[in-house]
């Protein structure tokens, strides 16, 4: 069975121009670029041009461009920076609806003394100004915030953010990981300290990651060792895979456009042919700002785990918001966040396009995803009783 | 995903006698929609009301809750009501070829919506399901003091479940019956449920201390000793202690959470010590660590 890949904020396929790019610096081209011979040099050269190609799409020098392993890391990286940057401030600030990379390092600081706000979002997903605005003081270490959201595809008025936080003196740390590639950011003209991403979210392979690190902002190295990425991230390049990023990075720039007109064409016709066709249902984050990919979308009176498992006997492959893919039994912490209700929040489920997906695989989509809803809707007691009153 | 067995992937896909009966004589419902997942079962019994001879269900839930409700009405069917009465939730999870952990709460429902289901055909009052509220209570015939405030589950029903599936953590409480899955409040108070059932067990059957014993034997009981009659005890009073080390007669433990630096662990390590006395050897001396 051919899949039908409709999960790309979980992870992405890697470019066959990427695999390119990568594939001599395994078995050939394996120098150390740390090394004097000539051997290892020819790899640095490589990651050298990979770092100008990642700084091009951000708008950054590259100077300010540190490979690290993931997003997770980059994220754990800014945030234990700061703390160590002003060990008397005590007090940091995120979100409600971040992803686990920084909201469990958040909650964990409160174990450690540090006072935490976590700032809320309205129904539509969209973050509360207001309450950040009240929450920075002279205290706030950093303030770490998405760009976009993973499960919704929200987009946060970031700049402005990052305004309110320095001027308190805080430093601005975003979690761009779903945001870059798909969005234009440009960080000569921002005032972002830090932003991390994610190679395996934009055509490259997992396992590299970057975090951005404005010049000229204090920062306290999170991997210590060798003097590798001028002693801010120790270990080993992993030349092969940033090589790789690089090529994403080049790649993401050119079809930039793409992703706000074919692939964004695609995900709205997925909106709209879903909505037209299956009654009950509600899209969360819909009237927000969106990335141009994603679309999560609820049905009410079924569970989102058993939507998921009829679509995989199909090739269609999503995601949930559900409590019970995941094990635990609340749904989704961004749902709950954005007040949807327990009944459609269950029923939650997160389609995520690419640039390779096709018009015929959301037609696909759009012709089995109904009756898939429909019989659960049968077999559920709250949906013969509601359909039957329509 | 969920590593589900072929019987529970069949039981999703192709489920059984799912719909309603109108004239059914027995209905069992329980869940609600808040809580992600719910069964109405119905019940036909033949002309003698004895035997069960047809059972239909409605489910909103995941793939294990369809299965095992699928499976459910499989089993009842040619059951007397007093037969159906002895199905076990575990019964339901094994006609399926097993669940994951985190999933028995679904076989949990079922068994329950069989259990209201009889009781309210045998007469027993039973409050009305209310779908619309949020976290209401998920089982509405039980008795008791609601624990789990976020699914909305009793201590007598809490006690029945951990009892029945000799759960020994708060976290296998939570996989049978969801509760404290929410916001965790009540983990504390599945913890002293947890020691008041196994208080009770114990007290059935007064266990003796073993006239010889080999080392390694000694050392497994020790180790049962702590875990079954000792660190639950702690954990009612929000302590916990870890086995460190056994070398002879000598147990070394550390005393975690609120027992660590607590004043009276000097005594706490006496109680601990007279239990392991009376139950596994006279001889052995308990030794607080710090690790």
């Amino acid at each position: 069975m051919k899949e039908i890949y409709l999960d790309n904020n979980a992870t992405t396929k890697v470019d066959e121009a990427v695999f390119e790019e990568m594939r001599p610096y395994f078995c050939e081209l394996y120098g150390n670029p740390s090394s004097m011979h000539f051997f290892g040099g020819q790899v640095q050269q490589k990651v050298d041009e990979a770092r100008k190609r990642v700084a091009a799409l951000l708008g950054a020098s590259p100077d300010e461009i540190i490979f690290t392993a993931c997003g997770t890391e980059s994220d754990n990286a800014a945030i234990r920076s700061a703390l160590e940057v002003f060990p008397e401030k005590r007090h940091v600030i995120t979100s409600r609806v971040e992803h686990p990379a920084v909201l469990t390092q958040c909650r964990n600081l409160t174990q450690k003394g540090y006072r935490v706000t976590e700032i809320g979002v309205d129904s539509e997903g969209q973050l509360d100004m207001a309450e950040l605005k009240a929450a920075v003081d002279a205290d706030t270490a950093i303030v770490s915030l998405m760009y976009a959201n993973n499960e919704t595809g929200v987009i946060f008025p970031i700049e402005e953010a990052a305004a309110i936080a320095k001027a308190k003196g805080a430093l601005f740390h975003t979690d761009a990981v779903q945001a870059v590639g798909k969005v234009p950011i440009n960080l000569a003209a921002s005032k972002i300290d830090m932003l991390s991403l994610s190679g395996h979210k934009l055509h490259a392979p997992k396992g590299i990651g970057v975090l951005y690190l404005r010049r000229g902002t204090p920062f306290r190295p999170f991997m210590v060792g060798g003097h590798q990425e001028k002693s801010r991230r120790a270990g080993t390049e992993n030349a092969a895979a940033i090589i790789a990023l690089g090529k994403a990075c080049e790649l993401a720039g050119e079809n930039m456009a793409i992703e706000n007109t074919q692939v964004k064409a695609l995900r709205d016709r997925l909106q709209s042919e879903l909505m037209a066709r299956i009654p009950h249902a509600r899209i969360n984050g819909g009237a927000a700002e969106r990335l141009p990919n994603t679309l999560n979308i609820a049905f009410e009176f079924v569970e989102g785990e058993a939507i998921l498992l009829l679509l995989n006997e199909l090739g269609i492959c999503a995601s949930s918001g559900s409590a019970c893919t995941s094990g635990s039994l609340e749904p989704s912490h961004v749902l709950r966040a954005m007040g949807v209700p327990f009944t459609c929040a269950h029923g939650s489920i997160r389609f995520s396009l690419s640039r390779y997906t096709t018009e015929a695989e959301i037609d696909t989509v759009i012709r089995e995803l109904p009756p898939v809803i429909a019989n659960l809707r049968k077999m559920s007691p709250f949906g013969r009783e509601f359909l039957k009153e329509q | 995903m969920w590593d589900y067995t072929p019987t529970v992937k069949e039981h999703f896909l192709n489920p059984r006698n799912v719909g309603d009966i109108p004239d059914a004589d027995a209905v069992g419902e329980v869940g609600s929609l808040a809580c992600g997942d719910a069964l109405k079962l119905y019940l036909k019994l033949d002309d003698n009301k004895d035997k069960i001879v047809d059972a239909k269900f409605q489910t909103f839930g995941c793939a294990s809750a369809i299965a095992s409700s699928s499976a459910l009405t499989e089993m009842v069917k040619g059951k007397t009501l007093d037969e159906a009465l002895a199905i076990s939730n575990q019964d339901i999870a094994e006609f399926l070829g097993g669940l994951p952990e985190e999933k028995m709460h679904c076989s949990v429902m079922g068994q329950e919506a069989l259990e209201v289901a009889i009781a309210k055909y045998r007469g027993h009052e039973v409050a009305p399901h209310d779908h619309d509220h949020d976290h209401g209570p998920a089982y509405p015939d039980q008795e008791g003091t609601i624990v789990c405030k976020c699914f909305g589950i009793t201590d007598v029903f809490l006690k029945k479940v951990i009892e029945t599936n000799k759960l020994t953590t708060a976290e296998q409480v939570t996989h049978f019956t969801k509760a404290g899955g929410g916001c965790g409040g009540c983990i504390p108070r599945i913890k002293e449920l947890i020691a008041e059932v196994m208080g009770k067990q114990e007290s059935g059957e007064p266990r003796k201390r073993p006239e010889k014993l080999s080392n390694l034997k000694k050392m497994q009981m020790i180790q049962e000793v702590l875990e079954r009659d000792i660190r639950p005890l702690l954990w009612a009073d929000g302590g916990d202690l870890e086995l460190i080390d056994i070398d002879g007669p000598k147990v070394q433990v550390a005393f975690r959470k609120a027992c660590a630096g607590c004043a009276s662990s000097g005594y706490t390590s006496r109680v601990v010590e007279q239990k392991l006395r009376d139950l596994v050897a006279e001889d052995i001396v308990v030794e607080e660590v710090a690790a």
